[in-house]
């Protein structure tokens, strides 16, 4: 029977990063079509917990390997454990999330098995030896409907695309394997966190961003987020600015984001910014002027000074959270 | 210290792009074109680290005779001579790294920079093949602390830092929650995040002394490699327009909409 191997991320605190649980739904939506069978991999320091808690995922087997090595993630490190276990299971699939690990990760692992890859998978179609995937190019502005002709197939899944699996479909194998483990070229130095009191930005269900319009003045934008419960997106412009972390960034070369709603104050709309938030169920948009390209793809649109009417739009909303 | 920079030629990222309607490319009327924006930063941070350091960039891109556009672009912001893989025909990314592996060995530079993805396939995984080919270390997603707008980016510094010994490179990259930095072991391969410079204009006689500048030419089939695609690309489609939503005259009108309408609060 075919494999589906998708890999698991463990995120520098210690806990499952989320879009894993999107990317092993999309495995497990793969597994069916292509009549797979559906394999977890995990490499960790200490994979105990995150092993307990990728059982019942749905998953045949969860392979897990422990090693000192793998407390930061490396490219060089991960790929060959990854890659060999690949080809010991004689894996046809290999995923992840479309995460900046994934996208790291994953075409290493590729070239080791000299396998075609598609990046930011949105859906998978036809089935057996057919399978085919869509993938946006173009900064979302074009799908291309792909297909990998290698013998062994590499994906990034984008987990905006994919609901999160769930748990309590039967009880996994959980299997220890003995990693391959190189000398890496390349040292970790050190990883400086974001840290914050929100929701992650491609979790959240609520999403408020601010653009060039807030000067750098983000008070109004936060305040309305934590009224909402809300995570904190923003445009290229007040990134590269240094205003707000780079990590805030949505779009074509940030985060993708598809919240239930999606309040943009301040920003223009650019195509590369239309491409992280597009798929948002609900946009408004908030802006000076009424030429912005935002109010061409916001349901609602409200032309005035964000420093006006973001306040007031917090008192409206006041106790919803 | 030789830099080696790719240079995609790619449609301007401004550009309006429609599916044709057989769904078998893009509309190609009225399209311009230009050097990928990530490429862009990679020339740019080459040629911080050749003033600093001393050494050569050399600019590499591959495909038709146009892309000799993007090569000159490149020679007119300062980078020293140039490499064309002549290819007509689409590649895909397997085939791109492998011709890349072979300038790479024919060359001998001790940094490869990279964009980390071109902006029309989108795919971010040329660097990361080339790496893996060649057995180097990679960092991606290179950014740095600073913002675009600070006086160290004024001063155009690079932001990879050289180690004492020459040996090394310490790179800042942009990940999920943060800023991650790792040292790599030369020779390496760094792919560019948009915070990572801001590049330079070409100069008028910077314009005028690229022409002057060599262009080496090469094809898949010198370099020996087979590009057969191993990515077919079936139909491309247009992603399902949103419907035109309304503008409201007040906050007040708003929040009804999100409460009764959209249900979304």
């Amino acid at each position: 029977m075919p494999i589906v191997l998708i890999v698991a991320e463990q995120q520098p605190d210690g806990n499952l990063r989320k879009a894993t649980l999107n990317a092993i739904a999309a495995g497990s939506q793969l597994a069916q079509k292509a009549g797979a069978e559906l394999h977890l991999a995990l490499l960790s320091k200490d994979p105990s917990k995150l092993a307990e808690e990728l059982k019942g995922l749905g998953a045949k087997v969860v392979h897990t390997a422990a090693a000192p090595e793998f407390e930061h993630y490396l490219a060089e490190v991960y790929a060959p454990a990854i890659a060999a276990l690949a080809q010991e299971l004689k894996a046809d699939y290999v995923g992840a999330a479309s995460t900046a690990m994934g996208k790291d990760l994953l075409p290493r692992v590729a070239a080791r098995l000299k396998a075609a890859m598609a990046t930011d998978v949105t859906a998978i179609n036809g089935s057996g030896a057919d399978v085919t995937f869509t993938r946006p190019m173009w900064a979302g502005n074009v799908f291309a409907e792909v297909k990998l002709t290698t013998p062994v197939k590499v994906l990034s899944l984008r987990a905006t695309e994919f609901p999160a699996a769930a748990s309590g479909q039967g009880a996994s194998e959980v299997k220890s394997f003995t990693a391959k483990i190189e000398p890496s070229k390349t040292k970790f130095v050190d990883f400086k966190e974001v840290k914050s009191a929100r929701p992650e930005l491609t979790e959240a269900r609520v999403v408020v961003s601010g653009g060039r319009g807030t000067k750098g003045d983000f008070k109004e934008i936060e305040a309305l987020a934590d009224e909402l419960g809300a995570a904190v997106g923003a445009s290229r412009a007040v990134c590269d600015a240094g205003w707000v972390p780079n990590d805030l960034q949505i779009g074509q070369t940030g985060k993708v984001v598809a919240p239930q709603l999606y309040i943009a104050a301040g920003i223009s709309g650019a195509i590369q910014h239309l491409a992280g938030m597009k798929s948002s169920k609900t946009i408004v948009a908030i802006n000076k002027d009424p030429e912005a390209p935002i109010f061409q793809v916001a349901d609602y649109g409200l032309v005035a000074d964000l420093f006006k009417v973001l306040p007031e739009l917090r008192q409206a909303l006041h106790g919803l959270k | 210290m030789k830099i080696l920079v790719t240079a995609k030629r790619v449609e301007d990222p401004e550009s309006k792009i429609k599916v044709k309607p057989d769904g078998s490319g893009i509309v190609q009327e009225g399209l311009k074109y230009k050097i990928n924006p990530f490429d862009e930063i990679g020339v740019e941070e080459g040629l911080r680290l050749a003033a600093k350091h001393g050494g050569e960039v050399v600019v590499v891109s591959i495909g038709a005779k146009e892309v000799q556009e993007s090569l000159r672009h490149a020679l007119a912001m300062g980078a020293h001579r140039a490499v064309w893989v002549n290819h007509v025909g689409p590649l895909d990314q397997l085939g791109i790294a492998a011709l890349l592996q072979k300038v790479v060995e024919k060359e001998k530079p001790d940094l490869v920079l990279l964009g980390k993805q071109s902006i029309d396939d989108d795919q971010n995984q040329v660097g990361q093949y080339l790496a893996e080919f060649l057995g180097w270390g990679q960092a991606t997603f290179a950014s740095k602390v600073e913002s675009l707008e600070s006086e160290q980016e004024k001063n155009k510094a690079p932001a990879i830092q050289l180690g004492a010994d020459g040996k090394t490179v310490r790179v800042v990259r942009e990940v999920d929650n943060g800023l991650a930095t790792l040292e790599c072991t030369l020779p390496a391969v760094v792919t560019t995040d948009l915070r990572l410079n801001l590049p330079r204009y070409a100069s008028l006689p910077g314009i005028m002394k690229a022409k002057s500048k060599p262009i080496e030419e090469l094809t898949p089939q010198k370099l020996g490699v087979d590009v057969a695609l191993k990515i077919q690309v079936l139909k491309l489609s247009s992603p399902p327009p949103r419907k035109a939503g309304i503008k409201v005259p007040d906050v007040a009108s708003l929040v009804d909409k999100l409460r009764n309408e959209a249900k979304a609060v």
